[in-house]
């Protein structure tokens, strides 16, 4: 199953060229610019670990393609994204986050019952990713 | 003989020869020209490093020229060394340089990130290979002048981090060629050692330039066009003035080119400042712009040179 999420979650992954064009837009917003990794497709996880240090000051998409691609290379098969944060009073949020590395294959999640109180039944989604420990999922 | 043409032959196949680019065209298009221009009415002398330009950008162009014609080119190595004495204009020539690579295509951005020893060496073991890779990042798309080269590499100290810099940047000079251009700046003597303790940096670096030291005459013009750069005007008194005045701070030690003359106009500015205000009453705009011959003379250049001459009439 292939997880989407984020600001262009509607369509196909994006070539290099692609996140490149994307990333210009980000520094001509001037946004600074997150690299995140997770093994955790579940999409509640919201706090990824970040690759290296936030990007700022940042003038041109080939020094964030550099460090996306050396991500990739340690985290071949983890999730990757994009974000980038507008640090601007009344906004001080993310404004765009995307996927531009998923594991190979995306086995899914599996929706479970669930006793709860008063023979309430309820559901819950497990990735099975999550099924091995952090680190060695995908 | 035969061979030779039939080698020819080869290498030209496959493109077009029928193609002919315009090369005035391509010439209005960028607008080197106004580059160039601008180059030559900002910057007094520097005859060698005008003509480095010149060439470089002509090659750029006709690197153009060659892919529209459809002949492979490989990306050009641009990294340069500035070498010369302090104040001969290595950075402005290197913040022009980012913006005629911008313009011609080579650099996407043409900023320029300025840094030194600080800013790439670590203080500690693993400090360095980071801080280095941060500089480069925020250079991307533009160019990197690193000035004071020489202070990078210190032979003295063996455990000195700045080795592992000079690695790192001949790194990104190699794998980075299209994103990045790196300019070393430094005194002659200096980045002369530099080199050769680094020959690896030497090699890959395709362009030296050398900027030599302003004579009188081009001392002068730049001290006028500093002036009327910031609406200020020298009068015929105090044009004399400053003649004098700049003939006696070239021999003193210390001297820094245009450094020293930007320096010194900028203290006749606050001289005339506290002569305008301590005279107080009406001051016409003229007043305001012109630099008075007392503003001048009172510097210490002067003022050192008097007494010992006066010295030197007592002994004798």
């Amino acid at each position: 199953m292939r997880i989407t999420q984020g600001t262009f979650s509607y369509l196909p992954d994006f070539t290099d060229e692609e996140i490149a064009a994307q990333v210009q837009y980000i520094i001509d917003q001037g946004w600074s610019i997150m690299i995140e990794y997770t093994d955790d497709p579940h999409p509640r996880n919201t706090y990824w670990d970040m690759w290296g240090l936030p990007l700022f000051d940042i003038k041109d998409p080939a020094a964030v393609m550099q460090e996306l691609n050396e991500c990739r290379k340690a985290f071949p098969n983890h999730y990757i994204r994009i974000s980038g944060y507008n640090r601007q009073q009344g906004y001080q949020s993310t404004m765009i986050s995307f996927i531009c590395n998923r594991p190979k294959e995306e086995p899914g999640f599996e929706l479970d019952r669930m006793e709860w109180e008063d023979r309430q039944q309820k559901y819950r989604l497990k990735a099975y990713a999550l099924d091995k420990p952090k680190g060695q999922r995908y | 003989m035969e061979v030779q043409q039939k080698e020819a032959f080869v290498s030209t196949e496959g493109v077009e020869t029928a193609i002919i680019v315009d090369v005035e065209e391509q010439l209005t298009q960028f607008r080197i020209d106004d580059v160039l221009n601008d180059l030559e009415k900002e910057l007094i002398g520097l005859k060698p490093v005008k003509q480095r330009v010149k060439e470089i950008a002509s090659f750029l162009m006709v690197q153009r020229l060659r892919e529209l014609a459809g002949v492979i080119t490989e990306p050009p190595s641009l990294h340069m060394s500035f070498t010369g004495p302090p104040g001969t204009g290595k950075t402005t020539v290197a913040m022009k340089m980012g913006k005629i690579l911008h313009r011609l295509g080579y650099v996407r951005k043409g900023h320029l990130v300025s840094a030194t020893r600080e800013d790439l060496v670590g203080q500690y073991v693993g400090h360095t290979a980071p801080k280095t890779k941060e500089v480069i990042k925020r250079a991307m798309g533009g160019v990197l002048f690193i000035d004071e080269a020489y202070a990078l590499y210190r032979p003295e100290s063996e455990r000195d981090y700045g080795q592992e810099a000079i690695e790192i940047l001949l790194q990104a000079m190699e794998n980075n060629r299209k994103d990045l251009v790196v300019i070393f700046a430094g005194y002659q003597d200096r980045m002369e050692l530099f080199f050769q303790m680094n020959p690896g940096l030497r090699s890959r670096i395709t362009h030296h330039i050398q900027f030599p030291s302003y004579t009188f005459e081009e001392l002068m013009a730049i001290a006028e066009l500093m002036l009327k750069q910031q609406m200020y005007t020298f009068d015929d008194a105090s044009r004399k003035a400053f003649e004098e005045y700049l003939r006696l701070r070239m021999q003193q030690p210390l001297f820094a080119n245009a450094r020293s003359v930007r320096n010194a106009i900028d203290r006749f500015k606050l001289r005339q400042a506290a002569r305008l205000i301590e005279k107080g009453g009406k001051i016409p705009a003229s007043e305001l712009m012109r630099i008075d011959v007392s503003d001048i003379r009172q510097s210490r250049v002067f003022q050192e040179n008097q007494p010992k001459e006066e010295k030197e009439i007592t002994k004798s």
